[in-house]
This record gives C-alpha cells, structure tokens and sequence, in this order.
C-alpha cells in the first residue's frame, strides 16, 4: 500500500498511461487493417528522424507548455481554470496588435509584446476570478463563456480594425517577433523560435512562485482549505482573483507563442485553436508540476508531429494520434485502475 | 459459554508496522462488549478484519461457533453484522426511509414502494425506541438522530451483531446519554454490540465486558462490573493515569479580554449571540458551559475576526478588536485552538512542518522579502515537535497523515508558541485519548500559569468542571450565570445550562 502511496506511483502514472494508450492505439490499428509497427516507427521518425522534425516538436510543445502551466496553476489554488482557450486568443491578439502598431527598438519591443499578451490572458482570467470571490459564480461556467467572448471578439477586432488580405492581420514588425533564424537553421529550417525560452521561464516561474515565495504559501493554503486560510488571515477572495490573473497571464503568453512566433499574425478563426484545451490534458498528464507539465507537452507535441510523418508514409490518419491521446487522458484520469493493477502485480494477484 | 463471535489471536501487518498482533475478542451473545483503546491502537483495524475490509495474516474468525472466513463486507452482512460509522454514510437531501432502504429497496410491480417501505422503518424504530421520522429529510435531522438512521439502517439489513466505532465522539451528552439507552435497548432484545471507545465512562455506565488492546496487542478481557476506570487507563495506557487535573489555585490578574453587549447573527440572520458580556483575565482558564447551539461557535468567531459582529465591543487589553480582520486580531496577541481542526485548524494537504508556520510564514525568520526561508521554517517546527511531542515521522510528513491527537499537539504547539495574551480553546481535546487529554490540560494550565487568560469552550461538563477556574454558562446567546467550579455540581450546571434560574450554591455574581 505504502509503496504506491509515493513520489515513484506519481511518475508511475503517467508513463503506464502513455504506454497503455500506444498499445491500445496499437491494437485500434490493427482492427482497422494498419500495421502499428510501421505506424509507430513512422512517427518515432517523424518526431526525432530529423532536425526539422525535431525543431516543429519543439515548437508546438512551447504554447502547450504555457497553457498546461495556466491549468496547473489555478488547479494548485482550487481552480478549474477552463478558459485558457479565450485567455489565449486574447494575449494573441494583443501582443500582435502591439507587435505591428509600435515602432522600437527589439530590446524594448519583443518584451513588451510578449507581457501585452500575457496581460490581456490575465485581464481576461480575473473578470471570472472576481466573479468568484466576490460572487460566488462558478469559474467553470464563466471560465467557457469567456472562451466564446473571446473567440468573436477577437475576429471582430480583426475584421474591423486589423484586416489584411487573407482573413488576417498584417504580418508583426521584425522587432517584436520571436523568429530566431539561428534556430531555424539549426533545425533544417524548421519553424522553431525562441519561444521555448518563454516557455521554460514560466515553468520556472510557476515553480518558484508556488513553492518558494510567500505568495505560493497563501495560494496554495486557499487551494486546499479555504476555512484553515481564512482562520490564518489569509484573504481568501484576494487570493483566487491573483491565481486567475496569474493562470491567465500564463495562457495569454501561449497565445503570443503563435502570434510573435510560429505565424507573425492572427487569422480570423473559425474554431477554438484547441491549445487552450490540450493545457488541460498536459496539466493532468504533467501531474501539475513544472517538470511534469514540459515532458508532457513535449510529448504531445511530439505526437502531433510525429502523426503527420505517420500518415504520410505509413497512411495511418493523424486521427489515430488524437485517439492515442484520448486513450492516455484517459488512463491518467483514471489512475485508481493502474493503482489497481500495479498493485495486482505486485502483491502477486492477491489484494 | 457460547460466543456469537470469537476472534482468536488475529494478527495484521501493515508494510513498516503490526496493525494487530495476537489479539483475541470473543463477544457474548446479548452482552455490550467493549473494545478499548488509544487512538491508533489497532481498534478499527480490528473491527474492518470483522467487517470483511481487512483480511488477517494470521488468527481465526468464528461467528456462532463456526469457523469463517469473511472476505468481504457483502460476507459480513449475510452473517449478520452491522457496522455503525463513524462518519456517517447517509445522502444528504434523501429522507431517512430512503436512505434506510438503499441498496435493499421494497418494489411492488417494479417500483419503489415507499409507503410500505416507511412503514417498516416506522415499526422498527418504535420497536427498539429510536424515535426516527421516516419521512423526514436527513440534512433536517439532528447528528443524534442521523446516527439512529445508521443504526436502523443495519437493523433493516437484518443485523444480529452490531459494531459501533466510536458511536458518541459527535454527540452532546443528552444524546450520548439516550445512545446507551438505546443499546441497553437493542441488548434486551437479543442483539450483541461491540462498541469501539477511549472513553472509560460509557464503558463504566453500559457495556458489560471489555476488551483492551494497546499498541497493536491484545492486553486483555475484564468484566466491567469487577473493575475501574483507573484500572482501565492503567490497562489502556499502560501507565497510572491522572485523572484530577493537577493544578495550583489561580491567581486571576487584571482583565485581558472584556466582551461588552456583544450581538452576533448567524447566516440567516438570528441573533444568535445576544448581548452577551463576559471579562477573562489574565491568570485564569474561564470555562464556557452550554449546549450547543446556544451561540458559542458565532461568540469564539466574532472574537477571532471570522464572523461580523453586529454591535458590542471587544476589546483585548484595553484595546478595542471588534470586526478587526483575522491577522489583525491574531497579531494583537490572541490563540486560537479551533473547534474543527480539520476544517479551521490546519491545511491537511500540507507538511505538519508548513502547517506549523500558518499563521507566521510572512514574519521573520520564516520569510524575507516574500521569499519562504524553509530552514527557518522546518527549524521551528523540529523544536515545537520536540517540545509538544508531537509523533510524526518527520516534519514533512503530510498533517493528513497523522493522528487526531498529533495533529491536535501540532496545532496547541502552534499557536501556545506565539505566546498570545490570550488563549482561546475550542473542544481542544475532542475525539482524544486519555493521554493526549492529559497532555493538553496541562499545556493549558502552564498557560495560565505564566498569565495568560484562557477561555475554554467544551461539550464535555466534565472537562469544564476540572480545568476551569471559573466557569461561564451560556444559554440563548446570553452568559445566564458565573459558577465556582468548585462549589458546583453537574446537575446544577445542567440546569443552567438548559435555562433554569441559578441558585444560591456555588454563584459567584
């Protein structure tokens, strides 16, 4: 019992549950008359075979990243933070709106797009936030409407006041892009950018804030005792508003990921990108923590990568990659059944 | 003799400790038999090995003189028996015959009959005295009452052999007072009970044998008529225990606390504290007796900042504290030992280290600059666990994990740490065993001792009559009376207590 109960059975899960989902994803195949040997070592090729393929990983990883720290953040203060989704489109369009409108100097520019992002995130985190403290309405509810104001919203801005040929904005000014040739060259001329480092910094952040600051101390006690906070003197309504402007400030910095990175611009979108909701499977996968939270989304990266050398040479649909993801969620949530079998195994069938 | 059940040296292994080792229970058929011991004896490993949780390495189980093997709960209830938890089972917003029936519905044609259903319920509760509602929604009844819905609810399931773990740890005296008449009851009419306790007076007042199990090991079996409660503890703890609280006259100060016409009103609005005054002061442990209910939790709430009160002063050493928000209130020098540990007392999720600092983290030496100085933090709670003896692996083990009596200590080594002028104890030694109520007892005297004023708030009379100096009743929101415990009896206080006019013996003011 003791023996599950520790840090080994919180890695445990996660790997169990990837494995689980590509041998169960490999059995789907081979219902549906694909080879999953050919299949998988397809996309093992089409994550690691080259630079390029290795580069896109990457690149798709750092917004996941950055919308997986978003959930595990409010999820550590008690928060079911759904809107990471609007809160990206938002910082987006924000930091492209200052990336084309300003005219200064790199140093000053890409970080003052890069936190116009994050703080349009976190503007549009807090307006749920305060709808919690002070009012009690559930952030789960406000947290996906928000996502939808945010969806027209923004395409409304950009047909009105930002509409370039194309169904999108202008391209961003050199000197607030993320673009780093150097990096593209490294990876055959892969779409990498620095980015990443964005994204690694805010992992560092998360950890920093949570586990060695004060602040941490405060947000953390409101996740796990409202009651025991507010007999310590902690403000309790303080708290969850901080932790949605934080968690919203992490996924607006996602969203400027595609704005000053991988594209430059933002299109008018006619579906949710899907980022926003993937940083709930990363959180969950990642186990909430900042080490966690980049292994996972590396490898959801990777396996959306990977899914298009798989279907291209192997011609296994990339929607098999989104079943294996399903299948891996699935067991990560349902890790009593692994703890159940981890602990058949180990008590040799008696329980 | 025959026994219903027999449970002959039982052995558990948990991985790293013996949960029970070599203990035997063998229970007579209509008889009350007591299982005694510490918190985190090995009780209720004892009890889910009965119940079909636990399977035992070693030890056989007989039920009616047949040798079993009982695998499951389903197992145990087709034996007939019936377990009462602690924390009970029940939903919410069902009523009670609904619940009784769940899982073990009456259907006429397909259907829930519940007419009939109720019916049954009814003719059982009258049967053995519980006076249930059947149609009475469980979050309307009181926690006595929806402990009743727990007993009907193994009686319906047919239950010959009833096991109640720690049945009176959430009740108030008159109900722990109608539980055993209750069980006498339920014995009469041929039912056995094993009644899982720490507290030797139920075991004195209605259980007929018991046995006690002390670290895991069974020590023995004792008729109850032919022994004592010392004998008991002694048994229990396996050390003389003191019950008089040892302590020197008080030598009460200048007034540290002074509550002038206080009104405090619930969440619906009712006065519920209602013009209450009261003066502690320093050198003295004021007791507050009352049943609950009669406006202690909004009073302790209003002094401490949780709860708004509607008019009076406060004031703490002349300075006023009223509706000053918690920090304030706990910065200006008050303790706080709350009723609920698990709910106010400490983040469970935490280290018993962290917890230790919960109302301190954002001080020197335990932070700088808003940074977390966690030396400084685990070298405090190293030296508080020392001091407070606190039984913990380590200090970052999870408070979760602890025992409601370490947890309990973490908590008094908290806040007595701070030194506040003033000390506010909350049913500190509920659901505790003797030790720890040892313990805790003496830490609040040495308080007083060193001039601090303590208010006490317990349910337990007698915990009120031997610690406080001076004890307060409270009824309807108001302070009715001020007793010298001394010159006091349980019945006057009872009296008190439910409204009756004071008389002469024993009043102070």
């Amino acid at each position: 019992m003791n023996v599950m109960k520790g840090r080994l059975f919180h890695i445990l899960v996660p790997v169990i549950s990837v494995l689980l989902g590509l041998l169960i994803g490999g059995i789907i195949m081979l219902v549906s008359n694909y080879d999953p040997i050919q299949a998988y070592s397809a996309l093992i090729g089409g994550i690691f075979g080259n630079g390029y393929n290795i580069g896109e990983t990457i690149r798709a990883a750092s917004p996941l990243i950055l919308s997986g720290l978003a959930v595990a953040f409010a999820f550590r203060t008690g928060l079911f933070n759904i809107g990471v989704e609007g809160q990206l489109l938002v910082g987006w369009l924000a930091s492209v709106y200052v990336g084309i409108h300003f005219d200064l100097p790199k140093i000053i520019h890409l970080p003052l797009a890069v936190i116009a992002g994050a703080l349009a995130g976190a503007l549009w985190g807090v307006l749920p936030g305060i709808l919690k403290a002070r009012f009690k309405v559930h952030e789960v509810i406000t947290t996906i409407m928000m996502n939808y104001i945010a969806l027209y919203v923004t395409n409304a801005i950009i047909r009105a006041y930002m509409l370039a040929p194309g169904e999108r904005t202008k391209d961003i000014k050199e000197s607030a892009s993320l673009a780093s040739p150097w990096l593209q060259q490294m990876t055959d001329f892969s779409r990498l950018h620095y980015g990443i480092l964005v994204a690694l910094i805010g992992a560092l952040f998360m950890w920093f804030v949570l586990w060695k600051t004060t602040t941490g101390y405060e947000l953390r006690a409101v996740g796990f005792n409202q009651h025991a906070s507010q007999y310590a003197g902690i403000s309790v309504s303080k708290n969850i508003i901080l932790a949605m402007a934080i968690s919203g400030a992490f996924a607006g910095a996602a969203g400027t990921m595609e704005g000053l990175g991988t594209y430059q611009y933002m299109t008018i979108n006619n579906a949710f990108t899907g980022v926003g909701f993937d940083g709930i499977a990363v959180s969950l996968l990642g186990a909430n923590g900042s080490i966690g939270i980049i292994v996972a989304a590396l490898l959801f990266g990777g396996l959306k990568i990977g899914a298009l050398t798989m279907q291209s040479t192997a011609g296994v649909p990339t929607e098999l990659i989104g079943i294996v993801i399903a299948l891996i969620i699935f067991f990560v949530a349902s890790s009593y059944l692994i703890r159940w079998l981890t602990n058949r195994f180990t008590k040799g069938g008696k329980i | 003799m025959e026994y219903v059940i027999e449970m002959r040296n039982i052995r558990k292994e948990f991985p790293g400790i013996v949960a029970n080792d070599n203990v035997t229970l063998q229970v007579r058929k209509g008889k009350i038999h007591a299982l005694l011991g510490e918190n985190g004896a090995g009780k209720s490993t004892l009890m889910n090995i009965l119940f079909g949780l636990y399977q035992p390495e070693e030890g056989e189980i007989r039920v009616k003189g047949q040798k079993i093997s009982i695998t499951d709960p389903n197992v145990a209830n087709r034996l007939g028996i019936g377990m009462v938890h602690q924390h009970f089972m029940l939903v919410e917003n069902f009523t009670v015959t609904e619940n009784i029936i769940l899982g073990k519905e009456i259907t006429t044609a397909g259907r829930v009959d519940l007419k009939k259903a109720a019916k049954e319920v009814k003719a059982l509760s009258d049967r053995y005295g519980l006076r249930v509602d059947p149609n009475a929604k469980i979050e309307n009844i009181s926690v006595g009452m929806q402990q009743r819905v727990e007993i009907l609810k193994t009686l319906y399931r047919g239950a010959e052999i009833l096991i109640f773990d720690e049945p009176t740890a959430v009740l108030t005296p008159q109900e722990i007072h109608e539980l055993m008449e209750i069980m006498k009851k339920l014995v009469a009419e041929g039912k056995s009970i094993i009644l899982i306790t720490h507290k030797l007076k139920e075991i004195m007042e209605a259980c007929d044998r018991c046995t006690v199990i002390r670290r895991g090991r069974g020590i023995g079996t004792v008729d109850v008529a032919e022994t004592n409660p010392d004998k008991l503890a002694a048994m229990m703890v396996g050390r003389e225990v003191n019950f008089k609280v040892d302590k020197e006259e008080a030598d009460p100060k200048q007034a540290v606390l002074q509550i002038k016409d206080l009104v405090v009103e619930d969440s619906r609005k009712v006065p519920v504290v209602d013009g209450l005054n009261l003066e502690i002061k320093a050198g003295e442990i004021l007791g507050i007796a009352g049943v609950d209910g009669n406006g202690q939790t909004e009073l302790l709430e209003a002094i401490t900042g949780l709860r708004k009160a509607t008019s009076g002063t406060i004031q703490l050493n002349g300075n006023e504290i009223t509706n000053l928000k918690p920090r304030k209130v706990t910065e200006s020098g008050v303790g706080h030992i709350p009723q609920d540990r698990h709910k106010h007392g400490l983040v469970l999720d935490f280290s018993i280290g962290t917890n230790m600092v919960l109302q301190t983290y954002y001080q020197q030496p335990f932070s700088k600059n808003k940074i977390l100085k966690f030396s400084a933090i685990f070298d405090k709670a190293n030296k508080l666990i020392k001091e407070f003896d606190v039984r913990t692996p380590s200090e970052h083990t999870l408070a979760r994990a602890l025992s409601g009596g370490n947890q309990q200590k973490a908590i008094i080594a908290r806040e007595v740490d701070r030194s506040p002028d003033f000390l506010i104890a909350a049913q500190p030694t509920r659901g505790l065993d003797v030790g720890a109520i040892e313990f805790i007892h003496s830490k609040l005297i040495q308080e007083r001792d060193k001039g601090k004023a303590v208010l006490l708030l317990s349910f337990e009379l007698d915990e009120v009559m031997n610690v406080s100096d001076r004890i307060a009743v409270i009824y309807e929101g108001k302070i009715v009376a001020v007793v010298d415990p001394k010159q006091t009896t349980e019945q006057e206080l009872g009296l008190l207590m439910a409204g009756g006019k004071k008389q002469k013996a024993g009043e102070l003011q």
